[in-house]
């Protein structure tokens, strides 16, 4: 009788917990409740632990709560240590061990049924220990390979070899042979061997992906993450890990679709297509023979100070020469003299989905200014001035008038309708996907080169002067 | 028809991943990094596997698997909590 009364405790807060996560969730629907949200779901997750720690002998007890004051511990000062800049690396660090925790329980669960002699494995629960084991390990693998490009601890650009495809599809063939075979006969050395197989098929799906795509990638590790959680609760029969996996799987793919869409791609394209690659043939569009016009800040100041309206383009570049803040300071005294700022950023702007957006909140730009493709796509055409910074491939008209630019089709920012476009960078070198940029050559095109901090700080003083 | 305890898990599975993609289309893409962060502070939900193995295992090995599995979800929990915080307490609208 008690025993049922637990199993009821337990079940119904997993089913408030969980509806906890969904509303947490939602309330990230807006800036304005988000924070409120993600109280809501840590709610959620602690009272989860804590029926889960219920019932329990509290001797027991001791060495789950070291692990996980060690991991809170470690979390927490992750968390406030990470820079902003950095968070694409810390999203891949925490996907992968999300999957290589689910992984563990896996592992830990085929070791406890296969070593006991008295205990049966039963088909369905070696499929979902195989399976569980598979998708946490390849997750595991997958994202340290995504944290150490990102880091740049490792060459950032695709890794490509000969017959690379044909490998990792022997591998997965030959993963899901053993598996069959697992599940017919339990054992300790071929599980091991299917574990070595997994780690080395997520570093397969990684390595040949380059710098470019990895929003892409966060986003297909995070939903795998979700995944793994939810076959590990598939493996112990546990509704909260299955309700939870299945929402974050939901999450991360609809991110994937929406970057893969950014930029035109199909997933299969972007997981097998090593674009970028130094193999790569570049568009016939050369800088021979074409000239961009230069811009002083002095130049840049009266044009952009004596306009009615402005758009800011910030890409990643703005990230690396750490200008964020003098681009908000930039946006300020211009607003003071009356003329009207908004942000444009480019789903791809970032290292991940959304990346650029926080790095902006983080130098105090207000979220009402930022706007995303759909919602500034019409105001270019009027606007006076465009300011491009640390921004390229989003930005180049290849992608809506020339047929033969690799990345034609890709949604733009068409910054070049606008009436004049200024675009600060240190020199004409190509982007990310190593194309020649039309735009720098456009009538309505200056260039401010320099460092961009530094080019900002100056017309900012210029502006000052006016 | 609905004996099956795995058939019940697949229906609340295909369920929540129907709800999680209602909820999450609605995310404007200025928070999908806080998002993305969130959601992976909420697959730390292995946690509870993790414990349930932890002490479940009776061999040392097990447990100590499912040791290093309660270890890695906490840091999963405490740090996506923490650190999508942190980024949802910088965003702020024009004051007036």
């Amino acid at each position: 009788m008690e025993e049922i009364d637990v199993q009821l405790v337990v079940g119904a807060a997993y089913l408030v917990a969980a509806s906890l996560f969904i509303l947490g969730l939602r309330r990230l629907g807006s800036p304005a409740t988000a924070r409120s949200g993600n109280m809501l779901a840590s709610v959620g997750m602690l009272i989860a632990v804590v029926v889960t720690l219920l019932d329990r002998d509290v001797l027991d007890l001791a060495d789950v709560a070291v692990g996980m004051l060690i991991g809170a511990a470690a979390g927490g000062l992750l968390a406030r240590a990470i820079k902003m800049t950095a968070m694409p690396q810390l999203v891949a660090v925490f996907n992968g061990l999300g999957g290589g925790a689910s992984a563990l329980v896996a592992a830990s669960e085929f070791y406890r049924i296969s070593g006991d002699a008295s205990l049966e494995m039963p088909a369905d629960v070696s499929v979902t220990i195989m399976l569980g084991t598979l998708i946490g390990v390849v997750t595991f693998s997958g994202s340290m390979v995504a944290f150490g490009k990102l880091q740049e601890v490792i060459y950032t650009q695709p890794v490509t070899f000969p017959l690379q495809k044909t490998l990792s599809a022997v591998l997965f063939l030959g993963i899901i042979g053993a598996i069959v075979y697992l599940i017919v006969s339990p054992g300790l050395p071929a599980y091991a061997a299917v574990v070595v197989a997994c780690l080395l098929l997520g570093v397969l799906l990684v390595i040949p992906i380059g710098g470019a795509d990895m929003p892409v990638v966060i986003s297909l590790l995070n939903s795998y993450s979700g995944l793994a959680a939810a076959s590990a609760g598939f493996v112990l029969g546990n509704m909260m890990l299955i309700v939870a996996g299945a929402l974050v799987g939901a999450a991360g793919l609809i991110l994937t679709q929406i970057m893969t869409k950014a930029m035109n791609r199909s997933l299969f394209n972007v997981m097998f297509g090593a674009f970028g690659a130094a193999e790569d043939q570049l568009g016939p569009a050369g800088a021979e023979g074409r000239h961009a016009k230069e811009i002083s800040p002095e130049d840049s100041a009266v044009l952009l100070g004596y306009s009615k309206s402005a758009v800011f383009v910030p890409g990643y570049g703005l990230a690396v020469a750490q200008a964020q803040h003098q681009l908000k300071e930039l946006g300020a005294l211009l607003e003071s003299r009356g003329v009207s700022v908004k942000y444009a950023i480019h789903p791809v702007a970032g290292r991940m989905p959304g990346h650029m957006n926080v790095l902006l909140a983080e130098a105090e730009v207000p979220y009402d200014k930022l706007y995303d493709l759909e919602q500034i796509k019409n105001d270019f055409p009027d606007a006076e001035a465009v300011v491009v910074v640390g921004a390229n491939d989003v930005v180049n008209p290849a992608a809506r008038e020339n047929p033969g630019s690799p990345i034609y089709g890709m949604p733009i920012l068409d910054v070049d309708l606008a009436h004049h476009v200024i675009v600060l960078k240190r020199s004409l070198n190509t982007g990310f996907a190593g194309i020649d940029n039309d735009l720098f050559y456009k009538e309505n095109t200056s260039m401010l080169f320099g460092d961009a901090k530094a080019s900002l700080a100056k017309l900012n003083d210029e502006i000052k002067a006016l | 028809m609905l004996e099956n305890s795995l058939l019940i898990e697949l229906y609340v599975f295909v369920l929540a991943v129907f709800v999680g993609f209602e909820v999450i289309t609605k995310v404007p893409p200025t928070l999908h990094t806080p998002l993305m962060s969130g959601a992976n502070a909420i697959s730390g939900i292995t946690l509870l596997g993790a414990i349930v193995v932890a002490l479940q295992a009776d061999g040392s090995v097990g447990t100590v698997l499912g040791l290093a599995a309660v270890v890695l979800s906490t840091v999963n929990v405490v740090g996506g909590f923490v650190v999508t915080d942190r980024m949802l307490r910088m965003f702020r609208r024009t004051p007036r």
